[in-house]
């Protein structure tokens, strides 16, 4: 395991804002961290990286404890704060020769910073200040910190957020490039991130883990109940929708689209079929509606 | 430690700091000792640079609360204090490469005093008639009073991440250890304690070593308040972590 946290709890006066959590992380993987603003995915992160210190608990980095040792642990880790800060006045090579100076790089410096800025995709921009930078090219900038030491566990906290769908795309590709040898833990709040690039998803809500499995297993395990988009040519009514057996709810705004559930294990549609036919009233579309991770995001974080 | 130490040297001489601050202070101590009619020598018919070194620790009063204003509160207004905290560094590491960042600028600015010692050794009757023993001593003093003062404004940058309060609350500590504390010893509400002040008091280590009188009690006292400054700052840091 790369990365196993057991007991996890940091507690703001009187509130937990990571509430003993647990969870391991195999090596070579991309970890999704999922959870609405606020629900300690920040704060979790701060402590794997020795920013803040945990009230109780224990994280450990490739066998090292990240608060008995927190030196040798991070010289493991590569670590992309949220809001990416960066100092705005230094030139991009000055600020990665002092990133190889504080993390005491010590193989050849310019020549890490030339594969750095081609990896980071940096090349064009590579002698401008840092705040003359657009924000695609200041998170690059931020990446490319984060990889300077050449770190096996990449931290990276909502690492496109405020990036324009060009931009996103460039910088999930490199994301995922740099998943195939790295451990990487991201966090983040869009879904279609996660389903692009994650394997294993932790999701965390209040301070707590909800779910965390992979991906794959996640989409499918809240795939029991089917909803459909139904279209009739006709008006019709909820109860008489609903006396259609094993239909479970239904909901219009205008009485000929319809969302439909069927109740578990039901095959809706032929009875759908034969309703339509018995009523005179013909399906013009029928669409099941596949439930993606952001329904399950919303079912799991839902706050009654 | 030499990272963040050549980090800081280049910010101060990128965003104008270090031009300013060793500008300023350069130009105010030129003024004084030669121009302004009731201060300068030449009016005052006296060898001696007794006027540099009675000014300028109220002039590095305001001087270097500015150059360490930004130090800590900038960092923690960027945020970029998250990325220094966590990269394979110690907090001593960071506080000390700034603290030393800040007395090279110190010493740009002391150095050229020196021209003014050996002018006026030229200028005394007869030639090289001055008190080298008072001299030395105070342009030691002054050293040791700026090390002090980058201590104090070092500290008082990690209380907060406004610039401008750092400032202020730099200015009025040093004013506080430099003069205030000399002055209650005055109060009579202050007398049972009045021993105390003083030895807490920059200003009669200060004048003690003026005189030309290395005593290792006064250089024991300036090294004992940087530590405990710095201390103090480090111990600030590792306690935000928590």
């Amino acid at each position: 395991m790369s990365v196993i946290v057991e007991d996890l709890t940091k507690i703001y006066g009187e509130q937990s804002a990571v509430d003993h959590i647990s969870f391991s992380i195999k090596p070579g993987q991309i970890t999704g961290f999922l959870g609405p603003n606020g629900a300690g995915k920040s704060t979790t992160m701060k402590m794997l990286t020795g920013y803040i210190m945990p009230s109780s608990g224990s994280a450990t980095v490739h066998g090292i404890d990240v608060v008995k040792d927190s030196l040798s642990a991070k010289k493991l880790i590569g670590y992309l704060p949220e809001n990416n800060p960066l100092y705005t006045e230094m030139y991009i090579k000055e600020y990665l020769r002092f990133i190889a100076g504080v993390t005491s790089y010590s193989g050849n410096v310019s020549q890490r910073i030339n594969q750095l800025i081609e990896l980071t995709g940096l090349g064009v921009e590579q002698h401008k200040k840092i705040g003359m930078l657009s924000k695609g090219y200041r998170q690059r900038v931020g990446i490319a910190q984060a990889l300077f030491h050449d770190p096996k566990v990449l931290i990276l906290d909502e690492p496109t957020s405020g990036l324009d769908p060009n931009q996103l795309v460039d910088i999930r590709a490199l994301i995922a490039d740099l998943g195939k040898e790295k451990t990487v833990i991201l966090s983040t709040h869009i879904m279609q991130e996660v389903q692009a690039l994650c394997q294993y998803l932790i999701i965390i809500n209040k301070g707590k883990i909800v779910a965390s499995d992979n991906t794959q297993v996640l989409l499918s395990q809240q795939n029991q109940s089917t909803a459909y988009q139904v279209q009739f040519k006709q008006k019709t009514e909820q109860k008489i929708l609903l006396a259609i057996n094993g239909l479970s709810t239904a909901e219009s705004n205008n009485g000929t689209d319809w969302i439909i559930t069927a109740a578990k294990g039901v095959e809706l549609r032929d009875r759908l079929f034969e309703w339509a036919v018995s009523q005179n009233n013909p399906i013009y579309m029928l669409n099941p509606q596949q439930k993606n991770l952001e329904s399950v995001f919303q079912l799991l974080t839902k706050t009654n | 430690m030499i990272a963040i130490f050549r980090k800081e040297i280049n910010l101060f001489f990128s965003s104008l700091i270090g031009y300013v601050s060793v500008g300023v202070f350069l130009v105010l101590m030129g003024l004084f000792v030669w121009v302004l009619p009731n201060f300068n020598i030449i009016d005052g018919g006296y060898a001696s640079l007794d006027t540099l070194f009675e000014v300028a620790p109220f002039v590095f009063m305001f001087l270097i609360p500015a150059i360490t204003m930004r130090s800590f509160a900038d960092e923690r207004k960027t945020g970029t204090i998250e990325i220094l905290s966590t990269k394979p560094i110690t907090e001593t590491q960071i506080v000390l490469g700034k603290y030393f960042a800040g007395m090279v600028l110190v010493v740009f600015s002391l150095l050229p005093m020196l021209l003014y010692y050996f002018s006026v050794k030229a200028l005394a009757s007869p030639v090289g008639n001055v008190d080298a023993g008072a001299f030395w001593g105070s342009y030691m003093g002054l050293y040791l009073l700026a090390a002090v003062y980058l201590a104090l404004g070092i500290f008082c940058s990690t209380l907060t991440d406004n610039q401008i309060v750092a400032f202020i609350l730099g200015m009025v500590l040093c004013a506080t250890f430099y003069f205030i504390l000399d002055q209650l010893t005055e109060l009579s509400a202050f007398a049972s304690i009045s021993g105390l002040l003083t030895a807490i008091n920059i200003r009669s280590h200060y004048l003690a070593i003026s005189r030309g009188v290395l005593d290792s009690r006064d250089l024991i006292y300036f090294f004992s308040i940087i530590t405990l400054f710095l201390t103090l700052t480090k111990q600030l840091l590792v306690s935000r972590k928590w």
